[in-house]
């Protein structure tokens, strides 16, 4: 929380001179305004965390315009988020991925893919024989539409290990 | 960590791990020649490697630095200067070591809480003969470029247009830039870490710095100390002392540390006795410097982060 708004941290950068005191530059984004802040804190000091709520929410499907998602707790009580807030998790999004909702009066505000997804490649070229000793890389488009550098073994069809964080082949599940 | 340590590390485990190293087998190639090219640059000018241990009793009395500590109270080193020192007392030549170093808490892309730390000492050095030697080092690494020489003072004067004896428009300069209420020497701590950052596309020797800052650097006749840093491409490579002899003066300013320590509510560290006493047997004329291994290796490769060019970064090991 910072001025009264929910934010989220975009960017941070640890600094700190050779003999100096540590500080950390933030880069927060007003999730309600949109508004980007520089701001610069000391080494253990915080803010104030948001009073926000995170769920567990399962995707359904989007329109388009909006994500719906639907809580697992068994309410079936479903939200639909903005492109916006989606943000690059809908790189990673299948129907019925279970993904982390963060809601500020019940709005969602972000949407965070699990840490490991695992995506069938939807559309790569094929590799060349003998050419895997040199670690080489070629895209694969993966069934969400995304983008990802991965070995030259894959085939279409095969499943692949995907860290969302980093948007990085991780390893080939099955084939 | 969290109350439970070993859960903490099961979670992670079972969650995150990730088994591969955070660079590639060409960076480790990398590392390897430059490691081999530094030791030989120092065989080439007759300094002695030597090996001093990393866990030791005593730790820097910095407030500004976090040492990680072992469950006996002994210390993982922040730099081996002391132990070096103690070398140098006992009649030990110019050595250098190349050993890790702990930081507690400092991680980022130019940070890790271990690194690998360069150190050399120069018997009968001041700090313009070693500053030679630190960038004939760094251009025999990186390639050779022009050096640039700029005192602290005329770096915020240039890069932010503020007198560092200024303490009032110090004040409003660590204000916009963003730190909530600044004491002066956070002010300025920022400002100068805000200047060098930004100092892109060269290689500067930053001199001058005011006395507040000068660790275990002697005092020059002008009242600054006699430290400098070498900044390459904005990041800081190295920091080098024309090093204070007196013991008297050592004495001193570990107990101003221990002073700052308490006020600032820092763990009590007992000095280092054995530390003043090289100092009281007589340390010989002499300039020190520490580099950062990792950092010159990010920048020898153009490396975004010292995750790219480690083994394994702190998240993974």
């Amino acid at each position: 929380m910072l001025e009264g708004d929910p934010c989220s941290i975009l960017d941070s950068e640890f600094v700190k001179p050779g003999k100096g005191q540590a500080f950390t530059r933030v880069k927060l984004r007003n999730l309600i305004t949109g508004r980007v802040w520089d701001r610069t804190y000391r080494s253990g000091e915080g803010l104030p965390a948001a009073d926000v709520l995170e769920t567990e929410m399962e995707f359904l499907y989007d329109d388009g315009e909006f994500w719906h998602f639907m809580k697992t707790d068994g309410s079936f009580e479903q939200v639909a988020a903005s492109e916006s807030v989606v943000g690059e998790a809908r790189n990673w999004l299948l129907a019925q991925e279970t993904c982390s909702v963060t809601l500020w009066n019940n709005e969602p505000i972000s949407v965070t893919p699990p840490n490991f997804v695992e995506l069938t490649v939807a559309q790569t070229d094929p590799g060349l024989r003998g050419d895997t000793a040199q670690g080489g890389v070629k895209p694969a488009e993966l069934a969400t539409g995304a983008t990802v550098r991965v070995p030259l073994f894959i085939e279409i069809g095969d499943v692949l290990r995907i860290d969302t964080r980093s948007g990085e082949y991780v390893s080939r599940v099955k084939n | 960590m969290g109350r439970d340590p070993v859960a903490t590390t099961r979670a992670w485990l079972a969650q995150e791990a990730d088994w591969r190293p955070s660079c590639s087998v060409s960076t480790l190639r990398e590392r390897g020649a430059l490691l081999a090219e530094t030791r030989a640059f120092f065989a080439a000018r007759d300094v002695l490697e030597v090996q001093t241990p990393v866990v030791g009793r005593c730790t820097v009395l910095d407030p500004a630095l976090d040492s990680i500590a072992t469950r006996e109270g002994r210390y993982l080193q922040t730099s081996p200067e002391c132990h070096m020192k103690r070398l140098l007392a006992a009649g030990a030549p110019s050595i250098y070591q190349i050993a890790p170093a702990f930081r507690d808490g400092e991680a980022g892309r130019r940070h890790n809480p271990e690194f690998t730390m360069l150190e050399w000492y120069r018997v009968g050095f001041d700090a313009p003969a070693l500053m030679a030697e630190v960038a004939a080092l760094v251009d025999s690494l990186l390639g050779e470029a022009p050096y640039e020489s700029l005192a602290c003072a005329d770096l915020l004067r240039e890069r932010f247009g503020v007198s560092i004896d200024n303490p009032h428009a110090l004040l409003e300069l660590g204000d916009t830039l963003g730190l909530a209420e600044p004491r002066l020497d956070e002010a300025l701590d920022l400002a100068l870490a805000e200047a060098l950052s930004s100092e892109a596309g060269r290689r500067v020797f930053v001199t001058g710095f005011p006395a507040a800052l000068a660790a275990l650097a002697r005092l020059g006749d002008d009242g600054r100390a006699d430290r400098f840093e070498l900044i390459v491409d904005g990041v800081e490579v190295a920091n080098g002392y024309h090093e204070l002899a007196d013991a008297a003066e050592l004495a001193a300013r570990m107990e101003a540390d221990t002073e700052r320590r308490r006020v600032l509510g820092k763990a009590e560290i007992a000095p280092d006795e054995a530390l003043l006493g090289a100092h009281q047997k007589g340390l010989p004329d002499c300039a020190g410097v520490a580099m950062g291994l990792d950092r010159l290796l990010m920048l020898k490769l153009g490396a975004p982060s010292l995750a790219d060019v480690m083994a394994f970064s702190w998240d993974r090991a």
